[in-house]
């Protein structure tokens, strides 16, 4: 082993050793997400229920919002569900490696499978809460389409995006904790700039191209889409956050490469 | 074709400290400085210019297959940042090595370790941190459970267990380790004496089974037991390296050792010792010479001179006797009896010698660290200095040396021992 400087490849053979790990890691932070709390893993149904209601009261009761002819409170779980997923797993992974920061400074491994095994044990909340989810539609007597089988896609993206920029800030927040503080006010931000109490109707068409930059309005219309079936697939918000997620994704995984080396000098 | 597990270069690390120096002394400065500012963000470099020590520079070893090196120094000397580097932890900067075959590292034991989670769950959790395959620690699983001896508490959360227990299962982990080159840094220094016996045989299996190990510790005595070669390092350098023994020595000998005799000057006592001012502390022989290597077979005397600027009343001088490996064998102070206590309540302003006498056929062999205090119980401690001087015992013609196995214990006592018929 020798210094290196600049740009690492990615060495995903190195990854591909790790997997076990992988795995492992991933198998704690499900297990201890809900650990010493007294409703268990029912957090993860009642955190987007009570979302639910507040939203529904808010945009639906007190500002009434259009939501496309859908039922509210199933046009807004609908687009909670992939939401949480994806700021769960966003907040996570950026603070994982901090708080992983024992195992970082004591033994070696690929450290990007930190904030990744961060972002996949959130894949257990959405299950469960995916289950109220389907009651809800049978409630509802919503019918399935044949789009249902696109869902684990638009799954996939939402968890390419947040691990695309939970690479970036997981990153700096070893370096600057600022992140810490940086980042509630940004998923709160992150939250009402995608479509979630609103459609992406909602938004002046003119802007809708500017809108769908953020890589989360794609995913929740997606969601919709697949899961309550629309008449068009909202194919420019979905292309747009193809785009945004793979290039957050690639520039994070280089970024978190490089400066993975100062890892264990700084954290 | 080389036969070396490890071959260091001139591996050197340098870490930045954050002292900020002279912040922008002018506009123009401070101008270019936020103009960069973003770049140096995303580089992750923190505030202002930074200061940078080098915790290590031009080691360079080697060490052969099959072979145990021992890494010894004080603290900060550097053998952490080694290890760090030779297990991939952190890169060198500057210089380069090649190791060859598969690296366990044990910088900590319990490393990866979840309170919540019970022993079975950190077992394969702490095992896949190490590196180990799921179906390796399943075939070691009974194993590692037995030598950690926590059979019954294996599925309660490890938060619940004693450290004493939650040590043993982290080094029991650890210890089933099987890699071609094992690294680990004073894993000893933890747990109760017979754990650390445990240890010290498992890791001495670990060595006879030919695998290299690399063993950084503070323990003289493990050392010397374990390794064949250790290298000395001091402030970041390697200043020695040679067979073990000779290197302890040389360890021992550049270290605490002042040739028998402590002394301070007025600038080594802190202003807030006065009116007490310790002079010298010194070990004697029974001839009275100033010496540094005792006989168990001798009496030993210890004697502290100081000044009183000033009258103390109920002061007490005293040493704490501590092995190398940092357990205490005794602290006796000069007013300990009745009468020296009553004798001597207050003392006046002067200058005086305190002497104690180690009586013969006490000590075991071994080095000795002698920490010196004066204090007055409860009220005041003028000045302590925890290892003020070093001396080693040598247990020629002493108890038991008919046999030449290691003596366990700080102490050898020539016991008045009786045998007789009880018939």
């Amino acid at each position: 082993m020798q210094p290196s400087k600049g740009w690492s490849p990615l060495d995903l053979a190195d990854l591909w050793r790790f997997r076990e790990l992988a795995f492992f890691l991933t198998w704690r932070d499900i297990k201890v997400r809900y650990k010493q709390t007294l409703l268990g893993a029912s957090w993860a149904v009642l955190q987007p229920l009570l979302q639910m209601f507040i939203f529904n009261f808010l945009f639906g009761s007190l500002a009434n919002l259009p939501t496309d002819g859908i039922p509210r409170p199933i046009f807004t779980f609908a687009a909670l569900l992939p939401w949480n997923l994806f700021s769960n797993a966003l907040n996570e992974a950026s603070r994982s490696l901090v708080s992983n920061r024992n195992m970082i400074t004591k033994v070696y491994f690929p450290k990007l499978l930190i904030p990744v095994s961060a972002v996949m044990s959130g894949i257990v909340d959405f299950s469960i809460a995916f289950v109220i989810l389907v009651g809800m539609m049978v409630a509802y007597s919503v019918k399935l389409t044949a789009a249902v089988w696109a869902l684990p896609g638009f799954l996939l993206l939402a968890l390419m995006a947040a691990l695309g920029v939970g690479l970036w800030l997981a990153a700096w927040n070893l370096h600057f904790r600022d992140v810490k503080y940086l980042l509630p006010f940004l998923s709160q931000f992150w939250m009402l700039a995608s479509p979630i109490a609103y459609p992406l109707s909602n938004i002046p068409a003119q802007w809708q191209m500017v809108y769908a930059l953020n890589p989360m309005v794609g995913v929740v219309e997606g969601f919709r889409w697949a899961l309550l079936g629309g008449e068009v697939f909202p194919s420019m918000a979905v292309g747009l956050s193809l785009v945004v997620s793979f290039a957050f994704l690639v520039s994070g995984l280089f970024y978190f490469r490089r400066l993975e080396r100062t890892f264990a000098d700084t954290v | 074709m080389t036969d070396y597990a490890i071959r260091a270069e001139g591996i050197g690390k340098e870490y930045k400290i954050g002292v900020e120096v002279d912040r922008s002394p002018t506009l123009r400065d401070a101008i270019v400085r936020a103009a960069s500012w973003p770049a140096r963000v995303l580089r992750g470099e923190a505030g202002g210019p930074t200061e940078k020590i080098w915790a290590l520079r031009d080691v360079s070893f080697e060490v052969r297959q099959g072979e145990v090196l021992g890494v010894i120094g004080r603290n900060g000397a550097g053998k952490s940042t080694l290890l760090k580097i030779l297990s991939r932890v952190t890169e060198p900067s500057e210089g380069y090595a090649e190791i060859t075959g598969r690296v366990g590292s044990l910088l900590e034991v319990g490393t990866g370790f979840h309170p919540e989670l019970t022993g079975r769950e950190n077992i394969f959790l702490n095992g896949a941190v190490l590196g180990m395959k799921r179906a390796e620690i399943q075939s070691k699983f009974d194993e590692i459970v037995e030598f950690a001896g926590v059979a019954k508490f294996i599925d309660t959360p490890v938060k619940r267990y004693s450290s004493g227990m939650y040590l043993r299962l982290a080094f029991s982990v650890a210890a089933h380790l099987e890699p071609e080159i094992l690294v680990v840094d004073e894993v000893l220094a933890v747990g109760d004496a017979e754990f650390q016996r445990k240890c010290l045989g498992k890791m001495g299996e670990v060595a006879e089974a030919g695998r290299t190990v690399l063993f950084v510790s503070h323990n003289m005595s493990a050392i010397l037991r374990l390794t064949e070669k250790a290298i000395v390092l001091d402030k970041g350098r390697m200043v020695f390296a040679a067979p073990t023994r000779e290197a302890v020595d040389y360890y021992m000998a550049s270290g605490f050792s002042q040739s028998g005799e402590r002394a301070w000057s007025a600038e080594d006592v802190p202003a807030d010792a006065a009116p007490f001012r310790p002079i010298a502390l010194r070990v004697r022989d029974p001839r009275g010479a100033v010496i540094d290597s005792v006989r168990a077979t001798e009496p030993l005397t210890v004697e502290i001179e100081y000044e009183l600027t000033a009258p103390i009343q109920g002061l007490r001088l005293g040493v704490y006797l501590q092995t190398v490996h940092g357990e205490v064998v005794f602290t006796s102070f000069d007013t300990d009896t009745p009468e020296m206590f009553h004798k001597h309540g207050t003392r006046e302003a002067g200058r005086y010698v305190s002497r104690g006498v180690i009586p013969a056929n006490f000590l075991n062999e071994g080095q000795y660290l002698l920490g010196f205090n004066a204090s007055v119980f409860r009220v005041k401690r003028y000045f302590h200095d925890e290892n003020a001087l070093a001396f080693t015992v040598d247990a020629m013609g002493a108890a038991g040396m008919q046999w030449t196995e290691v003596r366990l214990g700080p102490v050898r006592p020539a016991l008045n021992w009786t045998i007789e018929a009880a018939g």
